[in-house]
């Protein structure tokens, strides 16, 4: 008996070991199955028409690992176009900005533990990015002042997988780009919109969770975005599609909202007092607001308490901010097929009084108010609805044809020849002190040319670090930032110059 | 009669020419000094490539790059918006010696140069400006770095073109006070402009005289050939980082991060966005609140907005805001973290823009926003100032030292 313990013992102890040795010596390091990041992806139709080709972009310059404890940041900075920084779970408590091109950011989730981006509510913001071909995904990032993410132009962006509780105003704010994808988000929190793409053109919004925030997804005086399959909810305000005055990009049209969850959007109105979102009335589902041929179709909308789907001017929606080149009426609505219910149950202000005026305690699905010509539904008859009796019959069925509002291809970066970069880098920079045929502050281009003729390099070497060669002339400050296409440019296009 | 006239003027030109010959200094020894009657230059200023027409084009190395539905605004590398370029070489020279020239007023005191001086980054220190006869004006005088940017000239936006802005300044009783009628009869007066428009404006049937068209031109010529795209800031969104320090860099990321909102509206490339926005600035001490955009406008919505003035150069520019409220950076960037509507007087409702709101900067944060507000600085291609004008009367600028040369 005593003996049958010791060996029950044993063989635990020994079962035990071996799971210790198996996990901490035998086991392949769990980070080696991350894959790749995908970036865009683009579709482009055969020659023939009936086959798909499908090509991605990639990041195949070097992967560069950060580990807790390490800073993102430097490994930004010594990132090239093409590297892929993949961050290992862990607390990273900074502000990550990428000024350069084709740059992937990729969190490595490994049992459940994230990377995490934590503001502690005193850094502003998590990522800004300024570059094109940008990729941020994986992250869970916590507890910022401004925003989760955010782009100032940057063409070809992929944002994907992110994990955002209360980061500020913006969980994902993409502004000035071009050709991009947001999809598989989950954003929490966000005294704002959650994901607000501002002044762009060409994204798609898919797959994204949104909740227990002022605006859920805000498509704001951008053009030809595609919000779909998302789902939102709790927010003071779903899906939004506006223009915004005073801005200097002025139009919002091409829009489509499709197959998302809208529901119970009920949310308190939590935004920052004089913020556009701050008149938005709790119970929100979708907003459309000045902007023009947005497409509504297939969503399900319901237990929104003021309205399922509200479509005003801007007289009416944001009467404070005048701007005579903002066209303020929203054309060319088209609702096509939605499911609809429970929405206006509890009313609140303006809507409340206006349908008190048709005898009506709860709010209506569809609540149109204000200008704004030539907008359709399919099947109006089957909602409750204000302000739409002059709508006609819509023209489409669905939108089954636009699969993506993404670009065939990527926006290409805008190319010049070296000769093009030498005459800017010259004219832009050198004729501060340099002119032909006429002294300036340096010696005459004419005589630059003399010297150096046949030897570009000798140019070159001389604006990296300059050495005064004569005494009538002040010393050249070195023009080292320049960068060295455009110092061999620059070089090229002097020796080439005739006047 | 006209032959006579042709004759004399012909000679006189003959003469003149070998003058300004003889005065002419042996090349490349020392920087060419005005003569008696200024020979126009040929080459177009830094900046610009003169084209086979006789044009300069404006040249940059922000053309390496887009820009976002062609707006000008957007990122690091974003393109700017259109410039209003194509002038003569001589026409932007004219205008540089009529800019300087107090003639120009109509008691021969007061120049462009007066208000928008070269070393105070084409403003005048003041808080506001002092116009004709010791006269305060209402605003300060802003800056004229990359004016040729512009799609609405003055504060509050009245003008949109730098034609009708000089006119404005010419003939505003508060400002330099002459008529159109003075202005021609004054220049017409003077032999050496006679000759400068004429190689400014070579086409033109010359027995009328100089027309004002041709006054207002060559004047948009030279502020428009005031071109500031090197600066500090620009090396680093070309990308050497290097061009930045670590504070300066820290400075970057709050101006355009979304607390403190400043790129919102000063958005890169040229650091506005040409909108109107109401900011609550207070004005100085006992003066009442400048309704701003809503009186050209006639819009109540637009009490007290003014135009979202580009912050290059804006080092040289204080003091800051509309009528020069904050006597340094500092305070100016302050300004925007005590509270949305602070300043607002309390019987005023004003609509003030949905970025003015409570950012809570740290003390380090403005004090890393000021320091990033500096690495905006570039005078790389100021302009040099006339060494003699033609009309021989003193420049108040001439007194200054000359940051050409």
């Amino acid at each position: 008996m005593k003996s049958n313990i010791f060996k029950i013992i044993g063989a635990l102890v020994l079962l035990a070991i071996g799971v210790v040795l198996g996990k901490f010596v035998f086991k392949a390091p769990k980070e080696s199955t991350t894959p790749m990041p995908s970036g865009l992806g683009y579709r482009t139709t055969g020659t023939t028409g009936d086959t798909l080709e499908i090509h991605s972009v990639s990041y195949d310059g070097q992967i560069i690992e950060v580990r807790q404890g390490g800073s993102i940041q430097e490994a930004v900075e010594s990132a090239h176009s093409g590297d892929l920084i993949r961050v290992f779970p862990g607390t990273y408590s900074e502000n990550v900005f990428i000024d350069k091109n084709n740059i992937a950011l990729q969190g490595v989730v490994i049992d459940g533990q994230w990377p995490t981006l934590d503001g502690k509510k005193e850094i502003n913001d998590a990522i800004l990015y300024s570059g094109d071909g940008i990729l941020v995904e994986n992250f869970k990032i916590i507890n910022y002042k401004g925003n989760g993410i955010m782009g100032q132009a940057g063409n070809n962006f992929v944002i994907r997988n992110n994990w955002i509780i209360d980061t500020g105003v913006y969980g994902i704010f993409p502004q000035y780009g071009k050709n991009g994808l947001i999809e598989h988000n989950v954003c929490s929190k966000i005294a704002d919109a959650a994901i607000y793409v501002g002044m762009c053109d060409n994204v798609d919004v898919l797959h994204n969770e949104v909740f227990d925030n002022v605006a859920g997804i805000e498509i704001e005086n951008s053009r030809h975005c595609l919000v779909e399959n998302n789902y939102a909810h709790n927010n003071t305000g779903g899906l939004l599609a506006f223009v915004t005055p005073g801005l200097p990009i002025k139009t919002a049209f091409d829009i489509i909202l499709r197959n998302n969850f809208v529901v119970n959007n009920n949310h308190e109105n939590f935004g920052a007092p004089g913020s556009t979102v701050a008149g938005i009335p709790a119970g929100t589902g979708i907003l459309i607001m000045a902007a023009d041929d947005v497409i509504v179709e297939n969503n399900i909308i319901t237990g929104n308490d003021n309205t399922g789907i509200t479509i005003v001017d801007l007289a009416t929606g944001d009467p404070k901010a005048n701007d005579p080149n903002s066209e303020g009426n929203p054309d060319r609505v088209i609702i096509l097929d939605n499911m609809m219910y429970n929405n206006g149950e509890n009313p609140t202000g303006e809507i409340k009084a206006i349908m008190l005026t048709q005898m009506d305690s709860k709010g209506p699905d569809i609540f149109a108010y204000g200008g704004g010509t030539g907008s359709t539904i399919r099947d109006k008859n089957r909602y409750r609805t204000f302000g739409i009796d002059d709508w006609g019959q819509a023209p489409i069925t669905d939108t089954r044809d636009v699969r993506t509002y993404r670009l065939p291809e990527p926006v290409p970066i805008k190319e010049v020849t070296p000769e093009e970069l030498g005459e800017l880098t010259y004219y832009g920079v050198c004729a501060g002190c340099h002119a032909w045929g006429t002294r300036l502050i340096g010696p005459r281009t004419n005589i630059i040319q003399a010297i150096h003729k046949g030897n570009p390099q000798g140019i070159v070497d001389y604006i990296t670090n300059p050495k005064n060669l004569r005494e009538d002339f002040p010393e050249m400050p070195p023009q080292d930032y320049l960068s060295e296409e455009a110092k061999m440019a620059v070089a090229e296009y002097i020796l080439a110059m005739k006047e | 009669m006209m032959r006579k006239q042709s004759w004399l003027l012909k000679s006189s030109l003959l003469g003149l020419f070998f003058l300004t010959a003889y005065l002419m200094p042996p090349p490349d020894k020392t920087p060419p000094s005005d003569s008696v009657i200024p020979e126009l230059r040929t080459q177009c200023p830094p900046g610009f490539r003169k084209n086979e027409h006789n044009e300069c084009v404006a040249i940059n190395l922000y053309q390496q790059y887009d820009s976002p539905n062609n707006q000008g605004v957007g990122g690091l590398q974003t393109a700017p918006p259109p410039i209003r370029d194509g002038f003569s070489p001589q026409q932007i020279d004219l205008g540089r010696y009529l800019f300087f020239d107090p003639v120009l007023s109509v008691d021969g005191k007061l120049s462009c140069a007066s208000c928008h001086q070269p070393e105070k980054g084409f403003s005048d220190g003041l808080a506001t400006s002092i116009g004709h006869q010791g006269k305060k004006l209402k605003r300060s005088a802003p800056s004229l770095w990359n004016v040729a940017y512009l799609e609405r000239l003055f504060w509050d936006g009245r003008a949109t073109t730098q034609e009708e802005q000089i006119q404005t300044s010419l003939y505003s009783k508060e400002e330099m006070a002459n008529t159109p009628e003075n202005l021609l009869h004054t220049l017409n007066g003077i032999e050496a402009y006679q000759k400068m428009f004429r190689a400014a404006f070579p086409r033109k049937d010359y027995n009328d005289g100089i027309a004002l068209d041709e006054i207002y031109t060559a004047i948009a010529a030279f502020q428009s050939s005031l071109v500031s795209l090197n600066s500090r800031y620009d090396r680093y969104a070309h990308g050497y980082h290097e061009a930045l320090n670590q504070k300066e860099i820290e400075g970057l990321n709050v101006f355009r991060s979304f607390v403190a909102r400043c790129a919102e509206c000063h958005t890169p490339p040229l650091f506005t966005n040409q909108q109107f926005a109401v900011i609550g600035s207070p004005e100085p001490t006992g003066v009442p609140l400048d309704p701003g955009a809503q009186v050209p406008f006639h819009d109540k919505s637009l009490r007290g907005a003014f135009k979202v003035p580009t912050l290059r150069n804006i080092e040289k520019t204080a003091p800051y805001m509309h009528s020069g409220s904050f006597p340094s950076l500092h305070e100016a960037v302050e300004f925007y973290t005590k509270g949305r509507g602070h300043a607002v007087p309390e019987d005023e409702t004003l609509y003030l823009h949905w970025h003015i709101w409570e950012p809570n900067l740290s003390g380090y944060e403005i004090d890393r926003l000021v320091d990033f507000l500096k690495t905006l600085t570039d005078e790389a291609f100021m302009p040099q100032v006339p060494k003699t004008l033609p009309s021989e009367l003193i420049s108040n600028a001439l007194n200054s030292k000359d940051p050409g040369t």
